[in-house]
């Protein structure tokens, strides 16, 4: 009974959002452009098998020779193994995309549960876990990625894993400022004086309240998840060298370099980063849509 | 027990801080008949708001209520498991709070909070029915009920507030506690919604705290009058006898300060100093510092309140001592 009220009350309030983007100015277009990246290149990862022209894995080796330019028949080159880098850069996101996906959605199982309680409780609990996640917070993203997947080991869920580590810190901080503050809030002092539950105001009267900034740190995150993602697997943290990746494809070009093969490694590249700027624009217009503190 | 519908014994609260105890009410008593209208009138800081809150239990920490009962049906309130107190808010037991502007949820509608408050009490009630109830409270309190389905954000600040007394009366409640209901309120709103209180009250019977800082306010719409000073109750009795008999220094302060239009040349007295800093409350009687009838003894030893005439306690030593 109760579930699809929450659930309604918090899409009535994004649908709208949506709608009227356009008429948001700046923000609304940020947000327009951003999803319009994103979804453009899932779709291409998704339609991967029928669009690309060759076989992007070891079967589609020395379908060209290797290391050819840039041509009409290879329009983005291709690499010293003779495999077409069109067909490896429409389906090189597919990885980058799935940890991405799993990595946001262990974070928001783990860190928005966690402030909610912990910031809700108060007290001992709080502070303790505070300090764990500031220490988490306090060491260089990256390089803590990097050694917990070279501890875990090769595959996406690995990745994912080593990746949400790192991030999880910054949902709790956020879910826990907000609730802090919510939690004060005249609206929750009448829920309790109306014989509400701390479950009931827990889920019913804090969290939907909380939702849009989680929504907005969970787009940023999207961006930091990619870049972090393209940093493990060009350190070799990745995933298996037969699965086309972007990330593996940037390592690999940067050792050809020398050679004067500039293609191999920049196609990739430049997806890295247009797939990072769409998740990074949706959540800059995202965070001024839904924070009306900051608009205007 | 007695016969009073809502007793209050010894009640006292103290805010534990790191500076030290705060006792912000300090051994109040009073008792509360069927629909009667209570007014506690104070400066802000003299406690009123945590002793409504205490009644139901809910003084924010570090506020603890460290001695006292509160009566209700025979059941001391302030001895019941969670699970029993949790049934008496809401249900018997209600609350309209000082802002309206922040006490609705800003991302339910305003039928959901209906819902909400119907179900935890009485989890049989299906939603429509509940909805039913909510679209007729809302037009006992002058509210169209289609508005059922805005959010508060759509309402203005008197509508929000009709729909916190609609929603307090919701379940037909014992008593009302009104918290400074009128406070963010402009006047002409604030008259409506009194005569809305008052209007509910009598279709509703229910019993009715009246937390105010406007002693104006509460003469004209109350039974009786406690007026409380840095915690302490310091003159307790009927509407008419406080109007008439004064006896408080500080109550005929407070009155003294009200305007009166019929009087053409009035000169408004105010009482002058402040309210005491409760960590280190004055020696003796706390108003002393202000009072203008301050004795020696007023400073040595602290008051206790005595019954003047039938009904009517104050705390001071204008009018004898205790026996």
């Amino acid at each position: 009974m109760s579930k699809p009220i929450v659930k309604r009350s918090m899409l009535s309030r994004i649908i709208p959002a949506i709608g009227s983007l356009r008429e948001r100015g700046l923000s609304g277009w940020l947000v327009i452009f951003g999803a319009a990246i994103v979804i453009s290149i899932i779709l291409m990862t998704l339609l991967a098998p029928w669009i690309s022209p060759y076989d992007p894995t070891t079967k589609g080796v020395n379908v060209g020779a290797p290391l050819t330019p840039p041509n009409s028949k290879f329009p983005f080159g291709t690499n010293h193994l003779g495999q077409d880098m069109l067909s490896r850069v429409i389906s090189g996101g597919g990885v980058m995309l799935q940890v991405a996906f799993l990595s946001v959605a262990i974070c928001l199982a783990i860190g928005v549960p966690l402030g909610l309680f912990s910031s809700y409780m108060g007290g001992i609990l709080d502070r303790s876990v505070c300090l764990v996640m500031d220490s988490i917070y306090a060491f260089p993203g990256l390089i803590l990625a990097i050694a917990i997947a070279a501890m875990l080991g090769r595959g996406v869920v690995n990745m994912a894993l080593s990746i949400a580590v790192v991030y999880v810190p910054s949902y709790f901080r956020v879910v826990r400022s907000q609730v802090l503050s919510i939690k004060e809030m005249p609206y929750v002092e009448a829920a309790r004086s109306i014989g509400a539950k701390s479950r009931t105001i827990l889920f019913k009267y804090i969290l939907p309240n909380v939702v849009p900034s989680i929504v907005v740190v969970a787009t940023v995150n999207f961006a930091d998840a990619i870049l972090t993602a393209a940093g493990l697997t060009f350190v070799g943290l990745g995933v298996e060298v037969d699965i086309p990746d972007w990330g593996w494809d940037l390592a690999n070009g940067r050792k050809l370099l020398p050679s004067g093969a500039w293609w191999v490694i920049t196609f990739p590249g430049i997806f890295i980063i247009l797939l990072a700027l769409g998740f990074t624009l949706m959540g800059e217009g995202l965070s001024e849509i839904l924070n009306p503190k900051l608009g205007e | 027990m007695q016969k009073q519908l809502l007793t209050v014994e010894n009640l006292t609260v103290e805010y534990w801080t790191r500076k030290g105890k705060v006792r912000a009410v300090d051994d109040v008593s009073f008792y509360l008949g069927k629909a009667e209208t209570l007014g506690v009138v104070g400066e802000s800081g003299s406690g009123k708001s945590t002793l409504g809150l205490s009644l139901i239990r809910l003084v924010p920490p570090p506020g603890r209520i460290v001695k006292g009962h509160v009566w209700l049906e025979g059941k001391d309130i302030l001895k019941l498991r969670e699970d029993e107190i949790r049934s008496i808010r809401g249900r018997k037991i209600s609350f309209v709070f000082q802002d309206p502007m922040t006490s609705l949820n800003p991302v339910k509608k305003i039928g959901e909070h209906f819902v909400e408050l119907i179900q935890t009490h009485e989890p049989n009630v299906s939603r429509k029915e509940a909805l039913e109830r909510a679209g007729k409270l809302l037009k006992d309190v002058g509210i169209q009920p289609e508005r059922i389905d805005d959010y508060p954000h759509q309402l203005s600040g008197g509508m929000r507030q009709r729909v916190m007394i609609a929603l307090a009366i919701a379940l037909n409640p014992y008593v009302v506690v009104a918290d400074e209901p009128t406070t963010a309120l402009d006047v002409i709103v604030q008259a409506k919604i009194l005569d809305l209180l008052k209007a509910v009250q009598s279709i509703y019977n229910t019993a009715l705290i009246f937390i105010t800082h406007d002693l104006s306010i509460a003469i004209e719409r109350c039974d009786k009058i406690f007026v409380m000073y840095a915690g302490q109750m310091v003159e307790h009795s009927n509407v008419r006898d406080m109007c008439k008999n004064p006896q408080h220094p500080y109550t005929q302060g407070l009155l003294k300060s009200i305007p009166n239009i019929e009087l053409a040349e009035q000169k408004l007295e105010a009482i002058p100093g402040f309210p005491p800093d409760l960590l280190n409350p004055p020696s003796g009687c706390r108003f002393w510092p202000r009072c203008s009838y301050a004795m020696e003894r007023c400073r040595k030893a602290e008051p206790q309140l005595i019954e003047t005439e039938k009904d009517h306690l104050v705390r001071c030593f204008l009018y004898g001592e205790m026996v």
